[in-house]
């Protein structure tokens, strides 16, 4: 129904109704499931129109009608800050962001949410994601985060593309992203993923509520891959990696005119202008697993002055003190425990729980199906707990952690006053694979809890 | 075709009554003591629970189950707060065809230089030290199908393994278990030789790929009881025709056509790898065409879609809890499938893996299926989601005379958890296999690791 989100009769008509209250008229209760059991109605036939206007509301027009001031009463809230854990906790949202988080909070004229006891996080994290990039991940035309030149391609095509951005790919209304944020995922890192070079691209966090202004701020990232799954864009050999590594580094270094002015070069000039941005104290992503691969980067970092984060990183527990001295993060798939390459050997299940008792800073990520499965983030974290990580700190590996990492720890994954609302309502423990989350506020707007997968289970639930 | 022809051609297929049939496992059960499990929570896989129950381990098998058993000289186990299960059964792996590490080297499971290589046996190329062989076992999986790869229409056999560790496969090999047939619907054979211009490019020529396979696996039949019916009447003919009495030359041996002969006899089981429901009925009439029963199909995404036909025709759906979108034959996946499939009367759903990470850890593949089926309305508790990792999985292997659940007489295949295993934090604190403690997580020491671990940096680390 195109156009219908700017129809102010829409909007008008949706606040009329009182299924909900959601338009926030003298604080009408709402049970927080009430979204979800409204539409647990069979599609087809049976479905009456306010709830096909409800869809609408708020799956597609979430911007210009959705409450942005709520209260959250009574939830077990998971701080992720030094308060932790708060019982029959209130949380007072106004314009978007968090401005109280207590006991009896009183917020008159604010729609209310009864949590009935009900476990209440931030809203998490997703991971290194190719989300609103890839729609299908084996239909090229459908995947738009990978820069691979064609073969025959003019050399300039096919040189090393550090500028390469997924940005102005991303598609905010790719139903993978409602797939993901139903279950809880608010945020995610848009990442380019391995294409013609070890320069991946640039990618940067976005919030996944359908917004066209998805991305956040000074929260880009420059992606490097590295080790063996990367050989093959480098001769064949990981010496070349750390040769074109540190030659493209020596071109973009400002003021170096003999390399820049040599006949070959590596980069073109738009990419020693971004790779010097970057080395200049950007965030690096650097995709390796091997201890002695982390090592190299961290030297690299350090001669560079750029900030690298470690993405992978199955043998970063050997390497934790380093880490830890350089404050280098690690995005890790908690899931990992094979030697699945030659750079994985040292791969443990207890990667997190030796990464947090050595105070290092890391997030969870993973590696199978990181885009259409990013809500498998939180079956790894579950997993890291089982294997010895503390469970405040998996939550933390969820949420606060990784917006720390981009640079958004003062506005994102924490429920206290000053945070962006975005927060979820789970049905149980927020990292069980039994649990699922039952309401969602992005920025203080209630978020639709359906996704297609929803339609099709409704169009073919057993009767 | 009569069932005495089938087994005519079948005795001759494999050489002659008197000789043993080749390639025999060589597994011997453990030596095991007696085992008396105290006070568990027992799930018992035919779909009931016992509360406070004992089960008795004795010569290998489940001696009895129920309250109160008398000890005799078993050792005794306390059960209580933990849960017991039978072994958990993968229908879908590639654990020693496509071995970690994921060298060139081992990249065994698809021979992909002709779509119908029904010749091929996965078993001759499992690789007994994948390390992935003991971390599915500390995930409670005890048996399993070693399939071919899906990137033929015809595979090739797989093979039932015992998970225990060995040096050779013929050792794990598990005795009088009928082989698979891996078959393949779909994207992946027409994606692979459509894109070097030879057939198939289409479904049309997927199918046509099969029909022709098993057109010519009846002609290879005909032919060998044409040769039975001569040599049968051998003995007269010579007499008339005053020659030697030479018998009729056999016709000779095809292995591709043998594999399907004795598919179409249901020797082997057959599974076919199938995402879409309007696919798996065009391999059901497929099935009709020549006589075969299909088992199981696997991954089937739109199971659900097909569910009361499936369950009408005694066809499992070897299903995964989440995995979707990353191909378009993948794109309607639901995390509802496994709970539908397994809805109506008779259906038959089962939670495979097809992956080193997933086998750790069906048991919370399964709780994702079960929590997801009960939001949606239905009722699955977790004895009878218990189901779909053994007794249905039995069934389709054609072992469940042998396996799957916790019956008297029943080999002794027994998972004791820490807690109930539909949880993320479960783990598998024992597991025995045929009555022999194979893997004990409070003794790490006497857990199997591969040959290729040892002595490797990391190897310390376990899990």
């Amino acid at each position: 129904m195109p156009g219908a989100c700017s129809g102010s009769a829409l909007r008008a008509s949706a606040c009329g109704g009182s299924a909900l209250g959601a338009c926030a008229h003298g604080g009408s209760a709402l049970r927080a499931d009430a979204l979800s059991r409204l539409f647990r109605r069979r599609s087809g036939h049976g479905r009456d129109a306010s709830a096909v206007l409800l869809a609408l509301l708020l799956g597609i027009c979430t911007l210009p009608v959705a409450a942005q001031d709520l209260l959250i009463r009574n939830a077990r809230v998971h701080t992720v800050d030094s308060a932790g854990t708060l019982d029959g906790t209130d949380v007072h949202v106004r314009a978007g962001r968090i401005v109280a988080v207590g006991k009896g909070l009183a917020a008159p004229g604010t729609q209310v949410v009864e949590a009935e006891g009900r476990a209440l996080t931030p809203a998490l994290f997703g991971g290194v994601t190719a989300l609103g990039v890839e729609e299908v991940s084996l239909e090229p035309s459908t995947v738009d985060n990978v820069y691979t030149p064609a073969v025959g391609a003019s050399p300039q095509t096919a040189l090393p593309r550090p500028e390469f951005d997924v940005r102005p790919a991303f598609n905010p209304a790719s139903m993978v992203i409602g797939v993901n944020r139903v279950e809880g995922i608010g945020f995610a890192l848009v990442a380019p993923g391995a294409g013609g070079s070890i320069f991946a691209g640039i990618g940067a966090v976005a919030r996944l509520d359908g917004r066209s202004e998805a991305f956040v701020d000074k929260s880009e990232i420059l992606i490097i891959d590295l080790g063996s799954d990367a050989a093959a864009m480098s001769g064949s050999s990981r010496a070349a990696q750390y040769m074109l590594l540190e030659q493209s580094a020596r071109e973009a270094r400002p003021g170096n005119r003999a390399l820049r002015d040599s006949d070959y070069q590596l980069l073109t000039a738009a990419g020693r202008e971004v790779l010097a941005e970057y080395l200049g104290g950007g965030r690096i992503g650097f995709k390796v697993d091997r201890a002695a691969d982390i090592r190299q980067v961290l030297a690299f970092a350090r001669r560079t002055g750029s900030r690298a984060v470690i993405i992978g990183g199955s043998e970063a527990w050997k390497e934790a003190a380093a880490l830890k001295a350089s404050s280098t993060p690690v995005l890790l798939d908690a899931l990992t425990n094979l030697p699945g390459s030659f750079d994985q050997l040292g791969a443990t299940l207890e990667n997190a729980a030796r990464l947090h008792r050595a105070g290092v800073r890391f997030a969870f990520t993973q590696s199978g199906d990181a885009t259409h499965n990013a809500r498998k983030v939180r079956q790894g974290a579950g997993v890291a707990v089982a294997y010895g990580l503390p469970w405040e700190a998996a939550l933390a590996a969820l949420t606060h952690s990784p917006a720390e990492i981009f640079g958004l720890g003062g506005q994102l994954g924490r429920i206290a006053p000053g945070y962006q609302a975005d927060l979820v309502l789970w049905s149980g423990d927020p990292l069980e694979v039994t649990s699922v989350a039952t309401a969602m506020w992005i920025e203080g707007r209630p978020q639709s809890m359906r996704s297609r997968q929803a339609e099709l289970r409704d169009r073919y639930r057993p009767k | 075709m009569t069932r005495s022809l089938f087994l005519i051609v079948a005795c001759v297929l494999s050489g002659t009554a008197a000789i043993a049939e080749p390639w025999q496992s060589t597994y011997v059960p453990r030596a095991s003591e007696a085992t008396l499990i105290r006070g568990a929570t027992v799930l018992d896989g035919t779909g009931r629970r016992l509360e406070n129950a004992d089960v008795l381990l004795r010569d290998g098998k489940v001696a009895a189950i129920g309250a109160g058993l008398d000890a005799g000289d078993a050792l005794v186990i306390d059960g209580k707060g933990r849960w017991v299960t039978p072994g958990i059964i993968d229908v879908h792996s590639h654990l020693g065809v496509y071995a970690s590490p994921g060298v060139t080297a081992h990249q065994d499971g698809n021979e992909m230089i002709d779509p119908v290589t029904a010749g091929v046996w996965a078993e001759h190329a499992v690789w007994p030290q994948d390390p992935g062989f003991a971390t599915a076992l500390a995930g409670g999986v005890t048996t399993m199908l070693v399939l071919p790869g899906s990137g033929n229409l015809i595979g090739g056999r797989g093979v039932v393994l015992r998970n225990v560790p060995a040096t050779t496969y013929q050792a794990m090999k598990f005795p009088g278990a009928p082989h698979g047939l891996k078959m393949a619907c779909g994207e992946n054979p027409k994606r692979f030789y459509g894109g070097k211009g030879q057939a198939p490019m289409t479904r049309m020529g997927n199918v046509a790929g099969y029909r022709q396979a098993f057109a010519d696996a009846q002609h290879y039949r005909r032919q060998w009881q044409d040769y039975e019916r001569e040599k049968g009447s051998g003995s007269k003919k010579s007499k008339d025709k005053d020659k030697d009495d030479k018998s009729p030359a056999p016709p000779k041996r095809d292995l591709r056509l043998e594999t399907l002969v004795a598919a179409m006899a249901g020797e082997i089981q057959v599974h076919i790898h199938c995402y879409r429901a309007d696919e798996m009925a065009v391999m059901l009439d497929l099935a009709d065409e020549f006589g075969f029963k299909i088992a199981a199909f696997h991954h089937g995404v739109e199971a659900y879609k097909l569910a009361d036909r499936l369950a009408q025709e005694g066809v499992c759906g070897a299903l995964w809890a989440d995995w979707w979108g990353f191909k378009m034959e993948a794109f309607d996946g639901i995390w509802e499938n496994i709970a539908f499939v397994d809805h109506p009367e008779n259906g038959c759903a089962i939670v495979h893996s097809d992956s080193s990470e997933g086998i750790q850890r069906l048991n919370q593949e399964a709780a994702k299926a079960m929590a997801r089926g009960n939001q949606a309305g239905l009722n699955i508790s977790p004895e009878r989601a218990m189901r779909w990792l053994s007794a249905n999985a039995a069934k389709s292997l054609g072992i469940a005379d042998r396996v799957g659940t916790l019956e008297p007489g029943k080999m002794a295949d027994v998972v004791i958890w820490n807690q109930s295993p539909f949880s993320v934090y479960a783990r598998a604190d024992q597991v025995f296999i045929d009555g022999a403690l194979v893997h004990d997580r409070l003794r790490p020491k006497a857990m199997p690791a591969s040959d290729f671990m040892l002595g490797q940096p990391g190897a310390e680390v376990s899990p």
